[in-house]
């Protein structure tokens, strides 16, 4: 469709025309004229919902909504092109069947034997072996090979030594969907542990042998403990409402040795919907502080990541510092548990904190427990009353604890923020369907590519220049604040407004840093090899050779300091009287626009996280600081995206 | 704590050691009570005190109150672990709790102690740089005593009985850094970019004109030439001036001059909300932290602000028209506008010097009243009519930009809270008085130390540098945006919200930024010794 208008977000007097393109796995808009046509890439996958909006005297306004927070405003001058838009879509948008994500047909030239490879770059096995066990109290169990037990458990299960078949059969029949107690997090230097499960199947006053028995096998793995917490993320009132319908919580009375603890979290549903009212206040037009704030406040968001990071908190406290072991449940075991377990592992274990040690965490307590990815985020058409954010809310959670420890985590906001839009984006297999049994039957891992091994060729792009192994915050359990600390939880806007980036620092102290690191390191180098040739020309002194330096060209490529980092962008609308005003068109508009430089989140070797059609590659990067450079600042953004931060002087 | 306020800036000072650069502990000629200040003394030492300070172990020690100080040596080793310049003290609370009984003397003659055994009193001192002490003194009438020595030392009126004119740092002269003028300087520089500044025409309500104010503000603009006069109040609140003598210039005396009102909040209603987002922030473990924030409107204010000082650039910049400032007075609303749009604006304002120039200039020349603004911080409930913290919204506007632009400002945070702590409490007499005239009836200059001065020792300054700075020659447009605004945690929580976390980040980016440094000169100067291949350098540096 030819004469789209794509309106900005910010600046409702700024527009492009553009060609709007339909393909199988994309919806593109190429920018008319300018020498650069800008292109923005947008994944059917990605598209959250559609609006087609009441028709106005210069066409038909479409909006665009997706999952990675991006929105998109098109006005479309024919109503009859915009409705063929608006149905293609909605069917593009909500595929039914597995094979027609994009996954299936993403293929970025590898062989086969990189893509195995790929695979095997977490191992789940490797990594339960690293926290020590199995050992003299945990075994291995297989009593879950094929899937018999609970379908939506791994076949691969750590339980207390003590738990026979018998006991863990029994003790799945009395728990929901036979999600019974299995290990999430060993500790070996105080055999403490945090095991996870459903809520057991209690009503009012049903009990089971078995279960009471597996609990205390749990117990009996920790010798330094009497007891063991078992936590219940849910809110009481939601627990009890649970009694009713035959499920529930655990009866102190009839277990021996159990501390029970209730932990507010709310459910999916609130979830949505708190997320629902948050990204409304994120896509107000020119709104003022009291309304983004009351807006933020009222949607509750983050009260909910508070609670989710103050179950964390206390299962790590009562692992790390208690030395008791902990059995953390919700309903199904599959959503909150998920999150308190990796929130905790995350605080209690510094491997977690590091880019390959977060992959694993991943996938250990989300993939491999079965949370159901294909429902909570919408890959195939379904339930909408399934979705819910519940993985965005433990990314959230790794932010707000990176804000906090700026030293602590080996990867960067961009590694979340790029996670994050995978696990909507269906280009990669790890996060298809809803059990590792689906995934084990679709036979994902030989017909698609896991993006650990993507990530990890570009880690470069993700690491934390403050990240040192021997730094004190890379050691041990973290220990967040836990009150007074409402203020330490902030709105996250490079997640939430990522794609409004005039709202960001227009200068990137990540980068910069990485910038900095990675010259040290070669100056380094070229100090040892300096050193080197220095010591051999005062071998040679006697023999009065000449040296040729070819350093000079060399200088150039370390000039970091004598440049500037300097960014140029526009105003925002400060005023909208300014308008009425005869003014002289300022000369230097068109140039500054081309120069703006905003915080880059997207810095990827990957044309649908930063929605632009090419790359540049991180070393192009580092040019935005050279003297060579300096003249016109180029950046992976700068020309490209329609969504740069431009301020129209009006 | 001792690298938040080095000691020998004298004011909020809680030093674990005593400094070399802090009076001795026993008072010295300039610490010895003149006969005003003794007689405000009531009770000149105490054992045995309790200090506890939030998120830091409580010390127990010897309280003393000199003229100016209140120190607390902690026993029974005798190291500093207090010194606090009483003029900081911004409410004194005072709690009494008898613990024992009373016993009166049973016989006439008696010796015994008449004091109430076990009795203590409690005093909580909120300091204007938001710090809160508490102090649990032995004794009822030493508590009450002590107490009532503070309010009466931290209240004297007279600018020539203040610390700056006893206090005498080694190492600096009486006339270091009083000397400046940046004045002249910076008219050479911005000459071709016109941002002026003034107070409002009287035009009254009589409609007055002014035959030479109209002249002089057209003969800053070319024939056909258009400019602006931002307001810094409502279209009504300048209207209704017109009532008291003051009011607006009109379109038909001033054709070539189009008025924007922009209406910034000033006097009471912004020392409220200093009030009520300090209260906000102290109170523990509360629910709906952001409706609290919201209804400080604290945040409100900075984004008015910005947005308004970003609107004058832009006339400037953008427009390429002059522009004139003004609120009421102008010497509060329009200062700050006329600041902040020149740190936009102006690359030279946004060094170190520069910023000092930029405060010198903007607001302690251009007579922004210090003393009655910053007579009493957040704590000072209903008490003065005079207070109003707008340098401090200007120094969050400054951060608020430092957080924007993290590379673009030569100085950090550390400079905005030390210009925060001494506008408020000084052992300098940079922020002394109201305007240049009081400044020299007082003989500040002659008799006082410039903050400057202290500020600008190499030592010194190397702890207000921003590691990350690079010249940015262009204009720096910040985002106005509420997602762009934050609260400004390191001032608003420094006493609150652990901060080793964040410290340790700024160490680790120092270090980064100083490793290239310093591999960047090494290499560079073995490359040097390389290029040039005669015997005798190679020889040097084989040594």
């Amino acid at each position: 469709v030819e004469n789209v208008r794509l309106l900005d977000r910010l600046s409702s007097r700024r527009a492009v025309v553009g060609t709007l393109y339909l393909t199988a796995t994309h919806v593109i808009f190429v920018e008319n004229g300018s020498e650069t046509r800008k292109e923005t890439w947008v994944l059917h996958s990605q598209i959250s919902s559609i609006e087609k909006q009441a028709t106005t005297a210069t066409g038909c306004p479409l909006l665009i909504r997706c999952k990675n927070f991006q929105v998109i405003q098109l006005v479309i001058p024919q109503e009859r092109d915009c409705h063929d838009v608006y149905i293609s879509l909605i069917r593009l948008a909500r595929p039914v069947k597995y094979e027609e994500l994009y996954c299936f047909s993403f293929n970025p030239k590898l062989d086969k034997e990189e893509r195995e490879q790929g695979w095997k770059l977490v191992d789940l096995n490797e990594e339960y072996n690293r926290m020590g066990v199995p050992n003299s109290y945990w075994q291995i169990s297989d009593v879950n090979r094929d899937y018999g037990v609970c379908d939506s458990y791994p076949t691969e299960v750590y339980v207390p030594k003590s738990a026979t078949a018998h006991i863990i059969v029994g003790s799945s029949k009395f728990r929901s969907r036979r999600r019974f107690p299995a290990l999430s997090y060993y500790c070996k230097d105080n055999n403490a542990s945090i095991c996870r499960s459903s809520q057991p199947l209690s009503g009012f006053s049903a009990r089971c042998l078995e279960d009471e028995q597996m609990l205390q096998a749990i117990r009996k793995a920790n010798p330094g403990s009497d007891f063991i917490y078992v936590v219940d993320t849910r809110p009481k009132l939601n627990a009890m409402a649970n009694r009713a319908a035959g499920k529930g919580y655990e009866n102190e009375d009839n277990y021996s040795n159990i501390k029970f603890q209730f932990i507010g979290i709310e459910n999916i549903h609130v979830m949505r919907n708190s997320l629902q009212k948050m990204l409304e206040v994120c896509e107000l037009k020119s709104p003022s502080m009291s309304d983004f704030l009351w807006g933020l406040e009222n949607s509750g968001w983050l009260k909910h990541i508070k609670a989710i990071m103050d179950a964390g908190i206390f299962i790590a406290k009562a692992v790390a510092e208690e030395g008791v072991s902990v059995l953390v449940h919700c309903s199904d075991g599959w959503d909150r548990t998920a999150q308190v377990c990796s929130v905790a592992s995350l605080l209690l274990d510094p491997y977690y904190r590091t880019m390959k040690g977060f992959m694993v965490l991943i996938e250990k307590d989300w993939v491999s427990f079965g949370h159901k990815f294909n429902h909570r985020y919408g890959n195939l058409d379904g339930d909408p009353k399934e979705i819910s954010p519940v993985i965005d809310q433990f990314i959230e959670c790794v932010w707000q604890l990176m804000e906090q420890f700026p030293c602590a985590f080996e990867f960067n906001e961009r590694f979340l923020i790029h996670i994050q839009h995978h696990i909507y984006s269906c280009q990669f297999g790890n996060f298809l369907c809803n059990s590792q049994k689906e995934r084990r039957e679709l036979k994902i891992k030989e017909r698609t590519y896991s993006l650990w091994a993507h990530l990890w060729k570009n880690r470069s792009d993700y690491l934390n220049p403050l990240y040192r192994s021997d730094h004190s915050q890379t050691q041990g359990t973290l220990h967040p604040q836990i009150a007074p600390c409402n203020f330490l939880y902030k709105f996250w806007s490079g997640m939430y407004n990522r794609f409004e980036k005039g709202l960001h620092p227009r200068q990137s102290v990540t980068d910069y840093l990485m910038a900095v690191k990675e010259e040290t390191q070669q100056l380094e180098e070229e100090l040892e090899v300096l050193q080197e040739r220095l010591a051999n020309l005062q071998k040679s002194q006697s023999g009065n050779n000449k040296v040729k330096s070819k350093q000079q060209d060399q200088s150039k490529q370390f000039g970091l300091y004598t440049s500037n980092n300097s960014l140029a962008n526009t105003p925002q609308e400060y005023s909208n009287d300014l308008k009425s005003f005869p003014s002289r068109s300022p000369s230097q508009g068109d140039e500054d626009s081309a120069l703006i430089l905003t915080q880059d989140n997207l810095k990827s070797s990957d044309p649908d996280l930063s929605a632009n059609s090419d790359q540049e590659s991180g070393v192009e990067d580092l040019s935005c600081r050279s003297p060579s450079g300096g003249g016109c600042l180029p950046s992976e953004d700068s020309g490209k995206d329609s969504d740069e931060a431009v301020f129209l002087a009006g | 704590m001792a690298s938040r306020s080095p000691p020998a800036l004298g004011g909020p000072l809680l030093a674990p050691r005593l400094s070399p650069a802090v009076p001795t502990w026993h008072p010295t000629r300039a610490e010895a009570a003149p006969m005003e200040f003794s007689e405000l003394i009531k009770t000149a030492t105490v054992e045995n005190v309790l200090l506890s300070r939030p998120g830091l172990p409580a010390v127990r020690g010897t309280l003393c109150i000199t003229s100016h100080h209140l120190l607390l040596s902690s026993s029974p080793r005798g190291d500093l672990e207090l010194w606090l310049l009483i003029r900081n003290v911004d409410a004194v609370e005072k709690r009494v709790h008898n613990l024992g009984w009373y016993q009166p003397p049973r016989t006439a003659g008696s010796l015994r102690d008449t004091r109430v055994s076990g009795s203590s009193g409690t005093i909580t001192l909120r300091c204007k740089d938001l710090k809160v002490l508490q102090l649990e003194i032995p004794g009822m009438e030493e508590c009450l005593n002590i107490a009532s020595s503070i309010e009466a030392l931290s209240s004297v009126d007279s600018v020539m009985m203040m610390y700056p004119f006893f206090y005498r740092p080694p190492g600096l002269r009486l006339q270091q850094g009083w000397h400046q003028s940046p004045l002249e300087r910076h008219f050479q520089q911005v000459a071709s970019q016109a941002l002026l500044r003034s107070s409002q025409p009287l035009t009254g309500p009589n409609r007055r004109r002014c035959r030479e104010d109209e002249k002089l503000l057209g003969t800053i603009l070319d024939e056909g030439e258009r400019g602006f006069i931002i307001d810094t109040r409502s279209a009504q609140a300048a209207k209704q001036a017109r009532m008291s003598g003051g009011g607006t210039e009109p379109k038909s005396s001033y054709p070539q001059w189009r008025r924007l009102h922009r209406a910034l909040d000033r006097g009471r209603p912004l020392q409220e909300s200093f009030i009520r987002l300090v209260e906000a922030c102290a109170e523990q473990g509360m629910d709906r932290w952001l409706g609290r924030l919201e209804s400080s409107r604290w945040l409100s204010h900075v984004k008015a602000a910005l947005s308004t000082a970003c609107l004058a650039a832009q006339c400037l910049d953008r427009e390429g028209c002059k522009v004139l400032v003004h609120g009421a007075e102008g010497t509060d609303t329009t200062l700050l506008v006329t600041a902040l749009a020149q740190l936009i604006l102006d690359p030279s304002c946004r060094s170190l010097e520069g910023f000092q120039g930029l405060l010198e200039r903007e607001w302690i020349q251009a007579g922004h009243p210090f003393q009655l603004r910053c007579a009493r911080s957040a704590s000072s409930h209903g008490r003065g009519k005079q207070e109003a913290p707008l340098f401090l919204l200007f120094l969050d506007c400054v951060w608020q930009l430092s957080r924007q632009f993290p590379f673009s400002l030569e100085f950090g945070e550390q400079l905005l809270l030390t210009l925060f702590d001494n506008a408020y409490a000084s052992s300098y007499g940079t922020f002394l008085c109201n305007n240049e005239k009081e400044r020299s009836l007082c003989k500040v200059k002659e008799s006082t130390h410039s903050l400057w001065a202290w500020l600008n020792q190499p030592e010194e300054r190397q702890k207000y540098l921003n590691p990350l700075y690079s010249h940015n020659p262009l204009v720096i447009w910040p985002s106005v945006e509420p997602q762009s605004i934050q609260l400004w945690q390191g001032l608003f929580l420094r006493w609150i919200r652990p901060s080793q976390h964040l410290d340790e980040a700024w160490a680790e980016i120092r270090r980064l930024v100083e490793g290239n440094n310093s591999s960047s000169k090494e290499s560079t100067g073995k490359r040097l010794s390389q290029s040039f291949p005669d015997p005798t350098a190679g020889t040097q540096n084989g040594r």
